[in-house]
């Protein structure tokens, strides 16, 4: 089999395939709820939102391997937006990076999984975040520096995970500039438009449409997908690698707090958690698909 | 007050006809030599490459260099990003903006991370003159000693500064180096000793009365007011604190042991700067009467740099000053105790 046979055999998505990322989406979500109401502070709306596109990333489109996180040649990804970690945390453990278990330990006193990543705590990721606005900056550094050792056509691919209210920081915006002088064919942002920062609605705190055009306007080549279906993020990335010569944005369009009707499209789920009785009920909205399926506590 | 020989420090020190080089001048020739040491060195800046002495490394390694634009917080980010990965970044701008306006990208991508970035800011202190108050990095020092992991050197003349830089090429983690813009003596030489983290004792007397601590180019207006003090028979030493963090505690407290009294002098704000990291550390060991030289609390000016080291307190007869200054108090506090103690 060809490289090229391989490549397609592995970016397409059968029934099973999808019923496969659907449950592990499903699996990360819950296993998200339960950290958060275990560690007693931290973000919802973020995490659920972009359970898929995370999902995707990491049981289908990367390359990578749990059992050497050190992989030189693996695709790298940035979190550049620190405080959706719960999702990045809960899919690591449950792609085998670390045990499942260890996610009741986010937040806590001695924890690798600390309230917003760090890598010295953690140093299978890529880069420590939080303060909002920096991710994009590290990403074309690497870009940049893999370009140096493996010229133009390198192989690797780094995703720089972003939140769309990150985009009213300037820095982010330097980092778009400077991507786009460079050109680089493999730096692949993918940015979460869920519309819902802290103080609001992001469109009212400090709009940023025309996202796309503006985008645009910056260089990039730019894809609007639904961030909940595996096969439009599958396409995009897809697209994503055969664009020449310039970065690609993919906008995300998701549902904060997605999986969770009480949750969903909600800013106010951005910055707080569930209760002990407010995770019961999404763990069972989540087990039940939303109440389209029969499911025995 | 007697020249230490081990520090082969240039015999033309007292001559008028001293060479007169920028501590930039000395980084850019280290830079150079340290990328063709080392592949994996690479040059950022923002928008500023000739006046950061960036120019001939760009035009030797043109892969290697990157230009950003006026965009310091970028910098920040694309050099970690590029630690992250393997290269040695030395990331130039004047400090006010770098790393005065990207101070917590170096904070979180940099010194969070504990990534192998160089952080070169030029154009600190006073003398960069005419550019004026805007342009005069003051606080440098304070904004970056205060981060854990980062190292914090300031070189007293060119030389120094070719030789910080190799060290920090070859050094892990993230590191800053300041720099000035004027021309200023030349200290050292070739053969004078560099290691990050040991200060160097450039004048030491036998009994000497009062030990003068200071980094960076103005040592040399610290040298002249301790040939001075000299011939009024007050007997100074000189310790070029090039390394500020790690500061070395060593040599610190043998001066203070010595002296019994010491005078910091930098081109820097009093808060935050060298003098401050001189008391934490003999508060802690061996509490001594402390003078400070420093920039009290404002902004500088334009002006010609030496017009501007006098009128900020910087200048020979100042240091001479400070130096009377805390002998006056070292002789009291010893009075006191000979009184208290029945020897008087």
């Amino acid at each position: 089999m060809s490289a090229f046979v391989i490549l397609l055999k592995l970016m397409f998505l059968d029934d099973s395939k999808l019923k496969f990322l659907e449950q592990k989406a499903n699996d990360i979500r819950k296993s998200i709820v339960e950290m958060l109401v275990e560690a007693r502070s931290g973000h919802t709306a973020g995490p659920l939102g972009m359970a898929d596109v995370f999902t995707a990333l990491y049981f289908h489109l990367l390359k990578h391997d749990p059992k050497k996180p050190e992989w030189d040649e693996r695709d790298r990804v940035i979190l550049s937006n620190g405080h959706i970690c719960p999702v990045l945390y809960a899919t690591l453990a449950h792609a085998g990076y670390f045990p499942v278990e260890e996610l009741k330990t986010l937040r806590k006193y001695g924890s690798r999984l600390q309230g917003h990543p760090h890598r010295e705590f953690l140093p299978l990721m890529e880069t420590s975040s939080g303060p909002l606005g920096e991710g994009l900056s590290q990403t074309a550094g690497m870009c940049l520096a893999d370009r140096l050792d493996s010229g133009a056509t390198s192989s690797r691919y780094f995703y720089c995970l972003m939140s769309d209210g990150e985009w009213q920081e300037g820095s982010t915006w330097e980092a778009a500039m400077f991507s786009a002088k460079q050109g680089f064919h493999n730096l692949i942002a993918i940015i979460d438009r869920n519309n819902i920062q802290i103080d609001g609605y992001t469109e009212n705190v400090m709009p940023l449409e025309p996202f796309h055009q503006k985008l645009e306007a910056f260089g990039w080549h730019v894809i609007e997908i639904d961030g909940h279906s595996f096969e439009e993020i599958t396409e995009a990335v897809g697209q994503a690698k055969a664009v020449f010569g310039r970065p690609t944005a993919i906008i995300a369009n998701t549902i904060p707090g997605k999986g969770v009707p009480a949750f969903e499209h909600k800013f106010e789920w951005h910055g707080k958690t569930p209760s002990e009785e407010e995770g019961k009920e999404a763990l069972k909205a989540l087990r039940t698909l939303g109440g389209k399926i029969k499911h025995e506590d | 007050m007697k020249i230490n020989p081990d520090q082969k420090l240039n015999t033309k020190l007292w001559e008028v006809s001293i060479e007169m080089v920028p501590t930039r001048t000395g980084f850019g020739e280290g830079l150079l030599q340290a990328g063709e040491e080392n592949k994996n060195v690479v040059a950022l800046t923002a928008d500023l490459k000739d006046s950061t002495k960036n120019d001939a490394f760009a035009k030797k390694f043109p892969d290697r260099f990157v230009e950003l634009g006026v965009a310091e917080q970028n910098m920040a980010g694309v050099a970690s990003g590029m630690a992250a990965m393997g290269k040695i970044p030395f990331m130039s701008s004047y400090a006010v903006f770098s790393p005065g306006r990207n101070w917590e990208h170096i904070r979180t991508t940099i010194c969070y991370n504990n990534v192998n970035v160089k952080i070169a800011g030029h154009h600190t202190g006073l003398s960069v003159g005419p550019d004026g108050g805007s342009h005069q990095a003051l606080e440098d020092i304070a904004l970056m000693r205060v981060l854990p992991n980062m190292t914090v050197v300031a070189p007293c003349d060119a030389v120094e500064a070719l030789k910080a830089t190799l060290a920090l090429a070859n050094a892990s983690g993230p590191a800053y180096l300041r720099l000035a813009r004027e021309k200023t003596p030349v200290m050292t030489t070739d053969d004078s000793p560099f290691e990050i983290g040991k200060a160097n004792l450039l004048l030491g007397a036998d009994k000497p009365q009062v030990g003068i601590v200071a980094c960076g180019p103005i040592i040399y207006q610290a040298l002249r007011a301790a040939k001075r003090l000299a011939d009024e028979h007050i007997d100074v030493a000189v310790l070029n604190m090039h390394t500020i963090k790690p500061i070395d505690k060593k040599a610190l407290v043998e001066l203070a042991k010595r002296t019994g009294a010491l005078v910091t002098v930098e081109e820097h704000q009093q808060p935050g700067g060298l003098g401050s990291a001189v008391a934490e550390c003999l508060a802690e060991e061996l509490p001594t009467p402390i003078e400070f030289a420093a920039v009290n609390n404002r902004f500088g000016q334009s002006g010609e740099p030496m017009e501007l080291i006098e009128h900020y307190g910087l200048g020979v007869d100042t240091i001479m000053e400070k130096v009377k200054m805390v002998l006056a108090r070292k002789n009291r506090s010893i009075n006191k105790y000979e009184r208290i103690n029945g020897n008087v």
